[in-house]
């Protein structure tokens, strides 16, 4: 039997937060989980109620609670509305962290975080091996999507149309980069991120581009790590704080007026759970912390607030415009409360008409690793966001978030809808390049 | 007693998916939005269709298992809350709405059909369900009927009652009982209807709702009048009734409640205020026009400081924000929440407020109080932390001395929120020892076997 006390002593870390849920229910109307499954036990309140049983000590052993507490999404629906203000994102991932402390990661975990996210030069060269690799065992079934699925029966891949890794990473195309502030007098770091490095270096390459021509002066460090999220939401804050400290020392808080990404969830997470995480740091780390976390903000949302748009950007075909409808990712609009911004910049470009979808806000089901873990469920939850899409009529949908961008491009793609996914900053970058002589910030 | 033979039969009965009998499931279904301990079953389970359900309530009375029927769990006085070793019945697998008819203005729905659903399809079809209670969007339609939810509209809509036409329900031994009809008059037979409103599945088990539509109001008008005596607000509510105005809504906020709004939102409220009043009338146009103009009048009369009448929807959005907001603010406040519902003769609102205040002090809690003021119905919320033991006794206390009050004043224990296992003690102070004997000889003709949510309303 597990020595339970023990796990109580360090549960009590979140006791005084899990008190202020008064059960009241709400979550039940957000949970994207619960709005598939209508068990308790995928809802917050079900799984705060859970993490209560662990503390009066109902439970021999930890492994059951932990089953339902990593069956979450962790999309934080359920904290922004919640009456009572429960930090229900802060408990899970604590909780997550002292569970997994306690009982030990999976296997397949540890080799994945411990054995490579953690040495994000290592992780670099596996992925780009894979990507010369994965054409062997996956073949390309949507052109227009740029899916991809499997050649054979794989147990890892099942019958997903996802999207592969680049053949060239980001950092490959741009290992560095150092400009000094232009016409804007603004200076940002670019966090890149593992997704928009590896599989969709596109957008980086755009984000680049439309900062440049903002006269935003740049600084990309070379050597960035993943940002923290799967190895924290698997529990694993040993690979987590590694991450952390490497990529505090690649950026520099005083050589940055911001640091941008074109990521919601490294933009979340970076705001969000650096500090929290940073709790047990030092002084010095956690003033770094707390000063980048204030720092960071997503790229739409840079550049509306920082007013480094025009008015209107001219480009596209205005007689015939093409309707653009947006996805809220759920850590942008949830965690930080922009939505406005990304909406703003599409009504920007010209020969765009946007088009709000039926609950844009609605989680996409992506959620990191639950896709991997629950993929039926994921795909159910993502079948949802795919009628909204297609309810639209709209020809492109666009986000702010390369993961809800893999999970919306694979429910389409296997349902064959003739909707393109795209970032808005893509959308962005090629009306500009259509208006060479289109004026940069004013 | 739920065995693992029990276990396998229910497995047979509903299909495996639909049995949780992992404790970790089971703890999850152990409790509701009641400030009670937790109870743990043995065996929760989720029919998918009417005839599985009448087959699981036969099957738990013939091997004795007590049996709890659970919608959204959301209530607030431990109604589903399970017997300890007990079976949770989950109706989210009955949540189809059957019919809207908008020829005859009804809906026909399952029990698991969640409130705000039904609303929001109904307004698709031009028509108006009023019944709002705080939870609607996550309430079902069938703990509405079984508590006997109000909501907000209360004052000129009534509540859940009002809107029930008929039922189908299974009785302890798994017979289908219809009552009431789709027609706006029946006469026939015992109203057992109204016996199931508010039994809180003590009876029988609710398996199909018919409930009535109305047509929507065509206009209405909203305004907020700030008062610096909370006298003077309570006094304006029994004005505005004794005018034989009926507004919508006619919600109250006192002083503490309104800093704890204002704190959370910065909607610049006035913080000074002791109270402020939200109105609404609505109707005909030409009737919301004359009526508000009549509350207007009677607010200024009885000295409103300042008075907002809404000219649009986006300033009636900010009115109502406040109220919508008068909870999740006090409940950010302090760990525990007790929302109390008693309920006096509107007349008796000034009284009932001035006791409350007394309480407060008297007790030497925190206690905010809003709520629908024009139909009696005040929720005074006290805050604090069931973890601290020497203030739990006081508060303890204070809701009893609540519970006395509005007994005294002719009111009672429960406005909307039921009786449960919270106010099964304090019913005989209510109804007296009569009315509790001769609902336990009902009792024990209907569910002889007392499986059905035993403990709750009557007690044991």
């Amino acid at each position: 039997m597990a020595d339970m006390h023990a796990l109580v002593r360090l549960m009590r870390e979140v006791e005084d937060q899990l008190a202020s849920c008064m059960r009241c229910g709400m979550c039940q109307s957000v949970c994207p989980l619960y709005a598939q499954t209508g068990r308790e036990a995928d809802v917050a309140r079900g799984k705060l109620a859970l993490l209560d049983g662990l503390l009066r000590e109902m439970f021999d052993r930890p492994d059951s609670v932990r089953e339902r507490l990593d069956r979450c999404l962790l999309c934080g629906s359920c904290q922004a509305g919640c009456p009572s203000g429960v930090r229900v994102m802060d408990i899970f991932i604590k909780a997550r962290a002292i569970l997994a402390g306690f009982s030990g990661l999976p296997f397949s975990q540890k080799m994945i975080f411990k054995g490579m996210l953690a040495h994000p030069a290592l992780f670099d060269q596996l992925t780009f091996w894979s990507s010369r690799f994965q054409k062997l065992l996956t073949r390309p079934v949507n052109e227009m999507l740029g899916t991809s699925c499997a050649r054979v029966m794989s147990p890892f891949i099942g019958d997903r149309h996802f999207k592969p890794l680049a053949d060239h990473p980001f950092h490959h195309e741009v290992p560095f980069m150092d400009t000094p502030a232009g016409r804007s007098g603004r200076k940002v770091a670019f966090f890149v991120g593992c997704l928009l490095d590896k599989i969709f270096p596109k957008v980086a390459g755009d984000v680049v581009t439309v900062l440049e021509k903002a006269g935003v002066g740049l600084l990309i460090p070379q050597g960035q790590a993943c940002c923290g999220i799967p190895a924290l939401s698997a529990g694993d804050t040993q690979t987590f704080q590694k991450l952390l400290r490497h990529n505090l020392e690649r950026f520099p808080v005083d050589d940055f007026d911001c640091l941008v990404t074109a990521c919601a969830t490294c933009t979340s997470t970076i705001k969000k759970l650096w500090p929290l995480m940073a709790e047990k740091e030092d002084a010095g780390t956690r003033r770094r912390v707390a000063r980048i976390a204030e720092k960071t903000l997503d790229i739409s949302q840079f550049l509306i607030d920082e007013r480094l748009l025009p008015d209107v950007l001219s480009g596209g075909h205005a007689v015939d415009p093409t309707e653009v409808t947006y996805h809220d990712p759920c850590h942008l609009k949830k965690s930080l409360g922009v939505s406005a911004q990304p909406r703003a910049l599409l009504n920007l470009i010209g020969g765009i008409r946007f088009v709000e979808m039926e609950g844009a806000d609605q989680c996409c089901g992506m959620g990191g690793s639950f896709n991997i873990k629950y993929y039926d469920i994921s795909r159910e939850i993502g079948e949802r966001k795919r009628r909204a899409i297609q309810a639209s009529r709209c020809s492109v949908v666009a986000t702010s978030c390369p993961a809800c961008m893999m999970q919306i491009s694979d429910v389409l793609s296997r349902g064959g809808d003739p909707v393109r996914v795209r970032h808005v900053i893509e959308l962005l970058a090629e009306c500009w390049k259509d208006n060479d002589d289109y004026p940069s910030a004013h | 007693m739920v065995d693992a033979a029990i276990v396998k039969q229910l497995k047979e009965l509903v299909g495996v998916q639909n049995v949780f009998d992992n404790k970790a499931d089971r703890v999850t279904y152990a409790y509701d939005a009641a400030v009670l301990e937790p109870q743990l079953p043995a065996v929760v389970v989720r029919p998918e269709n009417s005839e599985v359900l009448g087959r699981v309530v036969a099957f738990c009375n013939q091997e004795r298992l007590s049996m709890t029927v659970r919608g959204a769990g959301t209530n607030l006085s431990g109604g589903t809350i399970p017997q300890q070793g007990g079976v949770v019945l989950l109706t989210n697998g009955l949540n189809r709405i059957l019919e809207i008819n908008s020829e005859d203005m009804y809906a026909v729905v399952q029990p698991g059909v969640i409130t705000a659903q039904l609303a929001a399809a109904v307004e698709a079809k031009g028509l108006f369900y009023p019944p709002d209670p705080g939870s609607q969007a996550v309430s079902t339609l069938g703990g509405n009927v079984a508590e006997n939810a109000g909501g907000l509209r209360g004052l000129k809509y009534g509540v859940t009652a009002d809107y029930v036409m008929g039922l189908r329900f299974y009785d302890v031994e798994g017979n289908l009982i219809k009552t009431g009809s789709r027609t706006v008059k029946c006469a026939t037979g015992y109203n057992l209807k109204a016996l199931m409103i508010g039994s809180e599945g003590t009876l029988g088990v609710l398996d199909e709702i018919t409930l009535k539509l109305i047509p929507p109001p065509r206009a209405r008008k909203s305004m907020m009048a700030v008062f610096d005596q909370m006298e003077r607000a309570s006094q304006t509510v029994a004005a505005i009734i004794a005018q034989h105005i009926v507004p919508a809504t006619l919600e109250f906020l006192d002083n503490f409640t309104i800093r704890a709004v204002e704190d959370f939102s910065h909607a610049g409220l006035p913080v000074e205020a002791a109270a402020i009043l939200l109105v609404e009338v609505d109707g005909h146009p030409g009737q919301v026009a004359e009526e508000s103009e009549q509350v207007e009048a009677i607010l200024k009369q009885m000295g409103a400081k300042d008075i907002q009448v809404a000219r649009d929807d986006a300033q009636r959005d900010r009115i109502w924000a406040a109220r919508r907001s008068a909870l999740s603010a006090l409940a950010k406040l302090k760990p525990t929440v007790v929302l109390e519902d008693a309920t006096v003769p509107r007349s008796k609102i000034p009284a009932m407020v001035h006791a409350l205040q007394d309480i407060a002090r008297r007790f030497d809690l925190a206690i905010g109080t809003f709520g629908h003021a024009g139909d009696g119905n005040l929720h005074p919320t006290i805050l604090t932390d069931k973890r601290d033991k020497v203030e739990w006794k006081r508060v303890e206390a204070a809701i009893e001395a609540i519970f006395d009050e509005a007994l005294a004043l002719g009111g009672t224990l429960s406005g909307e929120h039921g009786t449960g296992l919270a106010k099964a003690g304090f019913l005989k102070k209510e109804t007296g020892q009569g009315a509790i004997l001769l609902s336990r000889r009902i009792k024990s003709a209907l569910d002889p076997h007392r499986i059905l949510n035993p403990g709750k309303i009557i007690g044991d």
